[in-house]
């Protein structure tokens, strides 16, 4: 094993965080590749301090605090963390549960880049989250899903548990509370679909990752058949801070209904790309223009994918949308996994449209026909208007098509790729109506498909 | 899933019944097997390890063959059919030979606005296999063009092999990586 030594060129910071305004919460020591260990996270970082005033806690009380907190999942839903712990059953005079805590750290979703820099610099906060998440939940087994190509970071991980072991903040009876807790790590291997909860259960349980037939939920039956929270690795290292500060603390920060910070992803066309921790509610202008410099191009921006590839693209006159849950989904959009995808003017729409599309078309786990097929069929649409074969009857045909797969999926995969489907349809139709009409892209100062392949 | 083109837009036809080839190696040696179960008493249900034996088998056999196959399912005295549907569904079990050097690059949507077609390219000519062909005629390097690996604000981005990815990549990084690669400074694909 290696821990990683090779530099790291992402930009983590901005101007003015880490102060009151934009307080540094989960990226504590980023870009400072000897920042992981346990020493490191206990001297500088408040390390463990939320894991040991939640031990002093009732396991109900740690849950009404991260209700209090507000916290919404960073994973893609943005369902509130405490609410859905709350679901997990008790035991009872009559019946004892065997509970899981498992974690979501399949961060597969194009755009996003964030549980990775948690991974690689704080794995210390991550199995602080899972202490706490798994005391309040009772749970004595939790698994983090990495996806398998993170294997450095399975490594790190893998130290970093080590370390909280050797210490005794796992294994047996954890600092004399009597709370047991063993973490484990489970490596997938290329698939974007098991970053869909259910799928990912079938995935850790060894089988194809397919999503399942919801309910039963998985917090009635998960993985191996019992009770399951699945979090985001954000939402649970967020936690952490949460127990330290207090959740009443933490909700002071963002707007009422979306508390909190979060780590946004910037990428595309962008001057300084990276992540952005802010409270929730910022501006998409502010963070674009005054926080990341603008375009990198030094063309306008055209469009902006507001929260990770999946999500419906913003033109223009959404820029000043608030990035909170709420706000997002108010314009049209999701803020889903915080990754912020920007394009500029000289993209071809039609091109970023099949980029899209055909990663769904592959992703899709084949199970659902409206997705299995309408995905293929998207895309092979798209291609040949791409490639100067279109006819006009296939915008309505595209059209026609997305309610045919959104809504009609076990997984919200199909409804992921109807999203920025429709939108770009609709806002950048001319873009399509050019392309019919002169068998070519109407700008293409960027080329986003290659020349070589089996495409 | 991989679904035909549609014969108006299709260059390729379809492969012919195409087999999976055939390893060196037909089972795992001792030291593996007890690697394997060992894994698998960490799970409540020793289906679990399909997906570690899988990787373990790739890392012994070059690749997950049938033989492959076959020998995790022996080792965990698992159905056949199990494991070859799940090896079948992951892509990052390799099904056919890759090189010394298999060369991952994204070409996803992030990495596409900042430069991942020409790199894709590029990588392809200065190895000169094409991407998702079989390794080159010295076993050194393969390419293969692959979706977003969460590197997407320093794309573009590639991994050799199982290693750290390298970022940021332009003509210039790609190689001083093909250097790398040639001075063995990546992680080994196999065994
Ligand atoms: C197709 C698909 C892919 C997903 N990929 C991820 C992922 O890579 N990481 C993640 O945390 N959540 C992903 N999700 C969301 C999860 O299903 C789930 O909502 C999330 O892990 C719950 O954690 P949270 O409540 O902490 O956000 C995905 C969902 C879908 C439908
Ligand atoms: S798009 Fe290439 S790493 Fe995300």
């Amino acid at each position: 094993m290696a821990i990683r030594t090779k530099p790291d060129h992402q930009r983590y910071t901005f101007e003015g965080f880490g102060s009151a305004k934009y307080p540094n919460l989960m990226l504590r020591g980023a870009g400072d590749l000897n920042n992981w260990p346990l020493a490191v996270y206990e001297s500088k970082h408040e390390g463990y301090a939320g894991m040991r005033k939640a031990l002093q806690m009732e396991p109900g009380a740690v849950i009404e605090d991260v209700k209090t907190s507000g916290i919404r999942g960073r994973g893609g839903a943005g369902f509130p963390a405490g609410l859905k712990w709350s679901f997990m059953p008790k035991d009872t005079a009559e019946r004892k549960f065997t509970r899981y805590l498992v974690i979501n750290a399949d961060e597969g979703e194009p755009g996003t880049f964030k549980d990775r820099a948690i991974l690689e610099y704080n794995p210390h906060q991550l199995i602080e989250g899972c202490i706490i998440a798994a005391y309040a939940m009772q749970a004595n087994t939790c698994y983090v899903y990495i996806r398998g190509e993170f294997l450095w970071l399975i490594e790190k991980l893998e130290a970093a548990i080590e370390e909280a072991k050797a210490k005794g903040y796992l294994g047996k009876d954890i600092l004399g509370s009597g709370f047991d807790l063993e973490i484990l790590v489970h490596r997938g291997a290329g698939a974007y679909i098991c970053g869909e909860e259910t799928a990912l259960l079938n995935s850790l349980e060894g089988r194809r990752g397919e999503p399942r037939v919801k309910p039963p939920f998985p917090a009635a039956k998960g993985v191996f058949g019992a009770p399951t929270t699945i979090n985001n690795v954000e939402t649970i290292a967020a936690v952490a801070p949460i127990l330290r500060m207090g959740g009443a603390e933490y909700a002071k920060l963002g707007t009422p209904k979306n508390t909190g910070t979060r780590v946004f992803c910037l990428s595309g066309h962008i001057k300084r790309p990276g992540l952005y921790e802010l409270p929730l509610g910022v501006p998409l202008d502010f963070i674009l223009n005054d926080l990341a410099g603008g375009s990198s191009t030094g063309k306008k921006i055209k469009a902006v994918i507001p929260g990770g590839a999946s999500a419906p693209v913003f033109s223009e006159k959404e820029f000043s949308t608030p990035m909170d849950f709420d706000a997002v989904r108010n314009a049209g959009s999701m803020a889903g996994s915080g990754g912020v995808i920007v394009l500029d003017e000289d993209t071809c729409m039609v091109q970023a449209c099949l980029r899209l599309i055909r990663f769904y078309a592959h992703e899709s786990c084949g199970q659902c026909t409206p997705c299995r097929e309408g995905c293929n069929w998207m895309e092979m649409i798209l291609h040949r208007i791409e490639h100067g074969q279109g006819r006009t009857e296939d915008l309505d045909l595209l059209a026609s098509m997305t309610p045919n797969i959104a809504g009609k999926t076990l997984c919200a995969l199909g409804d992921a790729a109807c999203g920025p489907m429709d939108s770009i349809l609709q806002k950048f139709r001319h873009e399509f109506v050019h392309h019919i009409e002169h068998k070519t892209c109407m700008v293409s100062g960027h080329r986003l498909l290659a020349h070589v392949g089996a495409h | 899933m991989n679904h035909p083109q549609p014969p108006e837009t299709s260059d390729k036809p379809l492969a012919t019944g195409e087999r999976l080839p055939k390893t060196e190696l037909k089972d795992f040696g001792p030291e593996a097997v007890k690697e394997i179960l060992a894994i698998a008493a960490k799970y409540p249900d020793k289906l679990a390890a399909t997906l570690p034996a899988l990787h373990i088998a790739q890392r012994d056999f070059g690749f997950v063959g049938l033989d492959a196959m076959k020998a995790v399912a022996k080792a965990l005295s698992i159905p056949e059919g199990h494991v070859f549907g799940v090896a079948s569904f992951y892509s990052m079990y390799q099904k056919h030979p890759v090189g010394r050097h298999h060369i991952q690059v994204c070409t996803n949507i992030s990495c596409a606005l900042r430069g991942a077609a020409k790199l894709l390219e590029k990588v392809s000519e200065r190895t000169g296999v094409e991407p998702g062909a079989g390794p080159s005629a010295d076993g050194e390097w393969s390419v293969e063009e692959v979706e977003c690996l969460a590197s997407c604000g320093s794309g573009p981005c590639l991994q050799v092999n199982h290693d750290i990815y390298d970022e940021d990549v332009d003509e210039a990084k790609l190689e001083s990586i093909l250097e790398g690669c040639k001075r063995g400074e990546y992680r080994a694909w196999a065994k």
